[in-house]
């Protein structure tokens, strides 16, 4: 049994439908993000598991119930939301128990629960502040208090970070994954746009690009095996770099050439045989080509060097193009310097270029 | 705003040849607002502090600059008229004020339901603030006058004892003024609160959704104190216009029957310029300015005074 | 048991709120539709049938009568040129009046802004606390000063009186618009050598479309509706409208003409209703700026 399942959901848009059947499946205790650009679906996705948002075909199942046609309060959700939500005018401690107050709670629970949610979240000393004399981050942690008070089985993160600064970003973010470690069974979903915040929370990624899903996976498989060149781009700072060129299958097996360039593809795992002559694009991670002495790619020309403390971002480019270089950080090159570039073939992508798809 | 001069003028000493030119760089800017500065000098302040001096004199026909202490405010408070305007304008504030905010606040909140043809609706509402008060007064006349209008309409529909003189019943026709006001300002309040209502976040609306919080609690316990600003706004609003209150009243009922819907700015106009008793009048209109500075100063207080004294 | 399994859209039930909702925006649209409703169709019908007939009826007759004596022959006192008069009156105070406190607030506006003149904020704050007492206050000695300067009961003196009392509000519109512009435009200005006039005239009064839109919607209306300095400024020769159908009204030589006032309480009514239906949103925009700011 699965914690939340959406079968074939299309929502409709006045005239717009967005999704067309979509179905997803995700496993209890199970952490995951939703992660695409602004636009993609994502968060029109959570609203309809919320049940915020009508959808026009298909079911939603939680925590092995039908609750297509359920009011979110009885869906066994909770929900944080980018902008915290928090009931102006009413203390901390009013904001966690307002909703259980209308659901009748009984009041030593009601004072259980705060009490405890507002431990596990170390906003014990702020329960009789009220919002607007508490910083961001703080009322971040109200706000998640108040979804925790709920004892739901499912948490809906909306973009809980976005409108924080990036240390007090981090911090939460640090806090959340503690969160979902100490709370065991509970699924969390979580939309957000950082693809930072997608990998260190995730257990499974769904990433989306205008509202069809491109893969499922963990963040290691959507980081090594992008299943397309979106995903490829889209995941990984600084970006992968894309080269032109095509298939050829030689004696020893299949290459791939670029102009001038071959790169033997040997411990490649295609996903199907691969066909000579096909256009194809190569993706490399800036850490997977490295500055070698003599290599199978020499000639380029050092344009900017970008230190970044651990490591440096080399920008190199030859007559076809640029490639970004990631190098450990004593790493030594100057301007306009000629390197040879080596690529491990294992770790490189290879994709359709008239569809983008994985190879 | 003193605060705000200080640094200046402690730069221009140090640094005297710079200020000169900036000086000289601002002196169109001091011209342009000039003729501005003289209205505020000779008419926001001059005119006032002479109808306040005026109303401490014995002046009739002409004014007069003798000093007769407070006899016209003491005459004022005998006098019935002005004791019948200022308990006419007591009752049109509080229910007006009250009637435009609740009637506003409701047709804002059901406007915002989600709700067929909103903008008609929302133009229906607030056409009747595009129109003055005379046209107001006239057309509520005409329906209210108990011969041919809304008594006669209900007795013809076989009601035959229906009774509704309201415009012509010595006790009630200052709340037909009340109902012919709530048309002409309801819709204010309403666009005013409205705009307010939009402007909640949405996702407030959600997490409330999720908390399981019902419509009509969220607007009472979340919403209405967001909405506190622009209750308080409406409410300074309508209430200085109370204090205006003239064209309606001299359109509808000519401050009839008998001095029934008197009303302190018509009692200042007719003392002013037809019952030539320029002291009384004058008198009179100190009094308006006195009770719109008492509703003034704390809103006044509350929103430019208190928010500098605060750290930011 | 074939228990029908929940999917696709939420079933809508008609609710008893629901119908609620809607019950009371008709009724409340109703009540405000009606005395427009009401002076309409009384404007269009004979008296007799004002007599004996209901006040809600379309007329059985239709008959413009009312509409061309109100406009042309009703009687206000003791002359008898109907409305029409005054309409012209209106519109030849209205003009100037509005495009010189339009130019006046946009000139404050400017000027309180963008530069920083001593005592420009005290004289602002006190401007503005003007606007909320009642005119009365002034109206007196306003009344001594133009007669001393010998234009009292004139247009020049309306139309002052005018653009005196919209100032507050005018400079207020003009001030928050330009104080939310990007001060690095003024700045740009400023280095690029413009002074005063050629900054407010090449930079500033381009970009004021909007709040001249704005303003021009809330001085209009103002203007025509208002009442009061009409009567006390105008003079007897250039009573606006509002004025003039408040005359008509009351006029007492025999029997009251309820299809002629009507008539002209709707002719009265047509510019601001125009100006109200044309300008939709930018009415509520400007009623907002004036008010919710202010």
């Amino acid at each position: 049994m699965s914690a939340v399942s959406v079968r074939d959901i299309t929502v409709a848009f006045e005239a717009v439908r967005v999704f067309n059947g979509l179905s997803l499946d995700f496993e209890e205790g199970e952490f995951i993000v939703l992660l695409g650009p602004s636009g993609c679906g994502k968060s029109t996705l959570l609203n309809a598991i919320a049940g915020l948002l009508d959808i026009s075909e298909g079911q939603i199942w939680i925590g092995g119930q039908n609750v297509t046609w359920e009011e979110p309060k009885d869906r066994g959700i909770a929900m944080v939301f980018q902008s915290y939500a928090l009931y102006p005018r009413m203390s901390v401690r009013e904001n966690m128990s307002f909703g259980l107050r209308m659901a009748k709670t009984p009041e030593p629970e009601i004072e259980r629960r705060v009490n405890q949610a507002a431990e596990l979240l170390q906003i014990s000393h702020l329960l009789d502040r009220r919002p607007d004399q508490l910083s961001g981050g703080q009322r971040q942690r109200v706000a998640i208090g108040r979804a925790l008070v709920r004892d739901a089985a499912v948490f809906l993160f909306d973009e809980p970070l976005s409108n924080l600064d990036a240390q007090l970003r981090n911090e939460l973010r640090v806090e959340i994954k503690r969160l979902h470690a100490r709370l065991g069974k509970t699924t969390m979903i979580y939309v957000t746009h950082d693809q930072i915040e997608a990998m260190t929370l995730a257990d499974k990624i769904v990433v989306m690009k205008e509202q069809r899903i491109q893969q499922v996976g963990s963040p290691s498989e959507i980081y090594r095996r992008p299943a397309n060149m979106f995903v490829a781009g889209f995941v990984g700072s600084p970006q992968m770099n894309f080269i032109k060129g095509k298939i050829e299958n030689s004696g020893s097996g299949p290459i791939f050439v670029s102009g001038q360039r071959r790169l033997p593809l040997h411990g490649y795992e295609f996903t199907g045989a691969p066909i000579s002559g096909q256009e194809a694009v190569l993706g490399v991670r800036p850490e997977h080509l490295e500055v070698v002495e003599v290599g199978a790619w020499p000639g380029f020309r050092v344009d900017i060097i970008e230190p970044m403390g651990a490591d440096t971002v080399i920008w190199c480019s030859d007559n076809d193009g640029s490639l970004q270089v990631r190098t450990s950080g004593n790493t030594r090159t100057s301007l306009g310097e000629q390197l040879a570039l080596g690529i491990d073939a294992a770790q490189v992508s290879l994709f359709d270029s008239q569809s983008g798809e994985r190879l | 705003m003193a605060i705000v001069s200080i640094p200046t003028a402690v730069a221009s000493s140090a640094r005297p040849l710079k200020s000169r030119r900036r000086v000289r760089m601002r002196l169109p800017a001091a011209l342009a607002l000039l003729p501005t500065a003289l209205i505020v000098l000779v008419v926001y302040i001059g005119c006032m502090l002479w109808t306040v001096r005026l109303s401490f004199t014995s002046s009739t026909l002409l004014p007069k600059l003798d000093w007769v202490g407070f006899a016209q405010y003491s005459r004022l408070f005998m006098n019935d008229r002005f004791l019948v305007s200022a308990e006419n304008i007591l009752i049109f504030g509080t229910l007006f004020v009250s009637g435009c905010l609740i009637l506003g606040f409701l047709l804002a909140v059901f406007i915002d339901q989600n709700v067929r043809a909103e903008g008609v609706l929302r133009t229906i509402f607030l056409y009747p603030y595009a129109m003055s008060f005379v046209v107001t007064g006239v057309a509520w006349q005409w329906f209210l006058n108990p011969g041919l209008g809304l008594q006669k309409l209900v007795r013809d529909m076989g009601f035959e004892n229906f009774t509704f003189d309201w415009l012509v019943n010595q006790e009630m026709a200052i709340y037909t003024i009340v109902i012919a006001g709530l048309w002409h300002g309801a819709g204010l309040t309403m666009a005013i609160l409205l705009a307010g209502l939009r402007g909640v976040d949405a996702d407030l609306w959600k997490a409330a959704r999720v908390d399981g919080i019902p419509t009509w609690r969220v607007y009472l316990s979340v919403v209405l104190p967001l909405l506190r600003p622009m209750v308080v706004t409406a409410t300074v609003l309508l209430a200085t216009g109370v204090v205006k209150l003239y064209d309606l009243v001299v359109a509808m009922t000519l401050g009839g029957p008998g001095i029934a819907t008197e009303v302190p700015a018509k009692f200042v106009m007719d003392h002013l310029f037809e019952r030539n008793n320029i002291a009384l009048g004058t008198a009179a209109a100190t009094i308006m300015l006195i009770t719109v500075v008492v509703i003034l100063a704390p809103w006044v207080y509350a929103k430019y005074v208190r928010p500098q004294g605060r750290p930011a | 048991m074939t228990a029908v399994v929940p999917q696709g859209r939420r079933p809508k039930h008609i609710t008893i709120g629901r119908i609620g909702i809607y019950v009371f925006l008709i009724s409340a649209a109703l009540f405000f539709l009606l005395p427009l409703w009401i002076m309409v169709v009384t404007s269009l019908k004979p008296m007799e049938e004002i007599r004996l007939g209901n006040i809600l009826a379309l007329p059985s007759m239709l008959t413009f009568d009312a509409w061309s004596k109100a406009w042309s022959s009703a009687c206000t006192g003791l002359e008898c040129n109907g409305i029409s008069v005054g309409f012209w009156n209106s519109v030849r105070i209205l003009i100037p009046s509005v495009i010189l406190s339009i130019a006046a607030g946009a000139i404050n506006g400017y000027a309180l802004s963008l530069w920083r003149v001593r005592g420009a904020n005290l004289m602002f704050g006190i401007l503005l606390l003007g606007a909320f007492i009642p005119y009365q206050v002034f109206l007196y000695p306003l009344v001594r000063i133009f007669s001393m300067t010998g234009i009292y009961n004139s247009l020049l003196c309306i139309v002052i009186v005018h653009v005196i009392f919209g100032l507050p509000t005018m400079t207020l519109l003009f001030r928050n618009y330009y104080a939310g512009l990007p001060i690095e435009l003024f700045k740009a200005a400023r280095i690029d050598g413009g002074g005063f006039w050629t900054i407010f005239f090449r930079v500033m009064l381009p970009m004021s479309t909007p709040m001249i839109v704005v303003a021009a919607i809330l001085q209009v209306t103002g203007i025509w509706n208002d009442f009061i300095f009409g009567l006390t400024f105008a003079g007897r020769e250039n009573l606006p409208m509002t004025v003039q159908l408040n005359n008509i009204v009351h006029s007492t030589q025999g029997e009251r003409a309820y299809n002629v006032d009507m008539a002209a309480t709707m002719l009265a009514a047509l510019v601001p209703l125009a100006v109200y239906f044309v300008s939709g949103r930018w009415f509520i925009r400007g009623i907002a700026a004036g008010a919710v700011k202010g």
